[in-house]
């Protein structure tokens, strides 16, 4: 059963989305893209945003991660409004954004201001190893595959420390296979690393998969339709009853009848 | 093997123009127009007598001030014209009327500021390359894409990183390809310059030879050691295309 604006566990809220609206000039006229979206998350929590396509995920990341501003309500990061992006909270989008003229170290080690090189050199290739791209730091981005330039964004991601990742479709880029191993690789990095997690996503199955809460989002002028806590312990099995039945609820607010697909 | 195939077709059309050439020499019986042999030899004259080295040596020092200074002036001109808006609208318009402005047609003026020296050919190769540079590097910072400077802006990295390891090895690409266009005209510049008012250079070496005794061997003889020395700085300018941190842009 959908749980409506219920904080999933006890915790501190790390980031606090509060009555966030957001509209853009057309050429037809004004789009109303987000109306009104409130919710909560807390630190260490993994909460997936899934909704249709053209809903305004991305503009509710970007908003969130303080890329840009929302015409009214406002985002706070550990009770901060954030007015614009920091490394306390790294993005990573479905394009990718991995240097292509830098090495993988010299990407990882990007972000990283003030340390002796030789610090910043472990620490890239602490995290170089951490994702599987131990003997590939010296390697330019177009020398790799797809899904080993996720892994490099991943890394680089996490060599700063932050204690957000927000995800916008990270993985959407990627084939079937190579899609479910990232998760698998996120959800094994994250044991050890326990960040905050805002997971934008299209794939119902990966939400439930990641996150230990979904808020499912209505068509524009978006709002949040329901929200589900995710209550499986890791690692899920996908195929179980339960998992399914939560698959096809959200399918449902979806407006996807999962039984005849 | 399919370097081979490649490079026989073009051979064979220069060998061909070379032969129709001598032939038609020899048909007419030309008193002025030279065979080719008599290039060959009037260039190893050139060679004997030490003056051909002279010559290349001069006007590549034209070139190579000139253009050197148009790099210095353009990398970075177009770099602050390319970030800071104000700055784009401010200059663009001025140089978007420089630009066709035929650098030949800048020769009575140069003539008229620096005088007949090797300060004229290398202010005109300046005024030819920078322009093209200056263009490149701006629309190089325009054409970053966005997720960069994202990526920059979300790691909160200060103005000399963002620069130092984002904007710039960004465009340089764009730079090289600037480089390689203003090298080029630059190129064409010098012998031009050369023609009217100097007394050494390729260009010099041409017009020379033609009013001093109709040498027309040595002005084919000329012809082709530019077009060659073209070349070869082309080919120069493409190493740098193979430098490993700009191969990103060109590996596909």
């Amino acid at each position: 059963m959908p749980t409506r604006d219920m904080p999933s566990r006890i915790a501190p809220s790390r980031i606090s989305v509060d009555g966030v609206g957001k509209s853009f000039t057309t050429e037809q006229g004004a789009l109303h893209v987000l109306d009104n979206i409130s919710f909560e998350v807390g630190d260490g929590d993994i909460v997936a945003i899934v909704g249709p396509s053209g809903c305004g995920k991305s503009t509710l990341m970007n908003i969130v991660a303080g890329f840009d501003r929302p015409d009214r309500g406002a985002v706070s990061v550990d009770g901060i409004v954030q007015t614009k992006p920091s490394s306390r909270g790294i993005l990573i989008s479905q394009a990718g954004s991995v240097f292509p003229w830098l090495t993988v170290q010299q990407n990882l080690m990007f972000g990283l201001n003030g340390q002796a090189h030789g610090d910043k050199k472990q620490l890239a290739d602490h995290y170089a190893e951490m994702v599987g791209l131990k003997g590939f730091e010296a390697r330019y981005p177009h020398e790799l595959s797809g899904g080993m330039l996720k892994r490099a964004e991943l890394a680089r991601a996490l060599v700063v420390k932050p204690e957000i990742l927000y995800m916008d479709e990270p993985f959407s880029a990627l084939d079937a296979l190579l899609h479910l191993r990232m998760r698998n690789e996120l959800l094994r990095i994250l044991e050890q690393e326990r960040h905050t997690v805002l997971l934008i996503t299209h794939d119902v199955e990966e939400a439930i998969h990641v996150a230990n809460r979904v808020i499912v989002l209505s068509a524009r002028p978006t709002t949040i339709k329901a929200t589900f806590d995710v209550p499986f312990p890791h690692p899920r099995k996908l195929s179980s009853a339960p998992v399914q039945e939560l698959r096809a609820a959200i399918l449902r607010e979806l407006g996807v009848d999962s039984y005849s697909t | 093997m399919i370097a081979a195939k490649q490079v026989l077709p073009a051979i064979a059309v220069i060998a061909l123009i070379i032969g129709v050439w001598w032939a038609v020499v020899v048909m007419t019986a030309s008193v002025v127009f030279p065979t080719p042999w008599q290039v060959v030899t009037g260039t190893i004259e050139l060679i004997r007598d030490g003056t051909l080295w002279e010559h290349i040596g001069a006007s590549l020092f034209r070139v190579g001030s000139g253009f050197g200074l148009a790099v210095i002036v353009a990398v970075p001109l177009g770099l602050w014209m390319g970030w800071v808006r104000g700055a784009y609208v401010t200059l663009n318009p001025l140089f978007q009327m420089l630009r066709p402005i035929s650098p030949i047609a800048w020769i009575p003026i140069a003539i008229l500021w620096f005088g007949v020296g090797n300060l004229s050919p290398i202010f005109l190769i300046f005024i030819s390359s920078v322009f093209p540079m200056v263009v490149q590097t701006t629309a190089g910072v325009h054409t970053i894409e966005k997720r960069y400077l994202r990526a920059a802006a979300n790691f909160g990295v200060s103005r000399a990183t963002l620069f130092r390891q984002v904007v710039i090895p960004a465009v340089l690409p764009q730079i090289i390809v600037g480089m390689r266009i203003g090298l080029g005209v630059a190129w064409l510049v010098v012998v031009a310059a050369e023609m009217i008012a100097l007394r050494s250079g390729l260009g010099y070496l041409i017009i020379d030879s033609r009013n001093a005794g109709n040498r027309y061997d040595l002005v084919i003889a000329g012809m082709i050691i530019i077009g060659l020395i073209g070349l070869l700085l082309d080919g120069l300018m493409r190493l740098l295309e193979g430098l490993k941190v700009v191969r990103w842009r060109y590996a596909h």
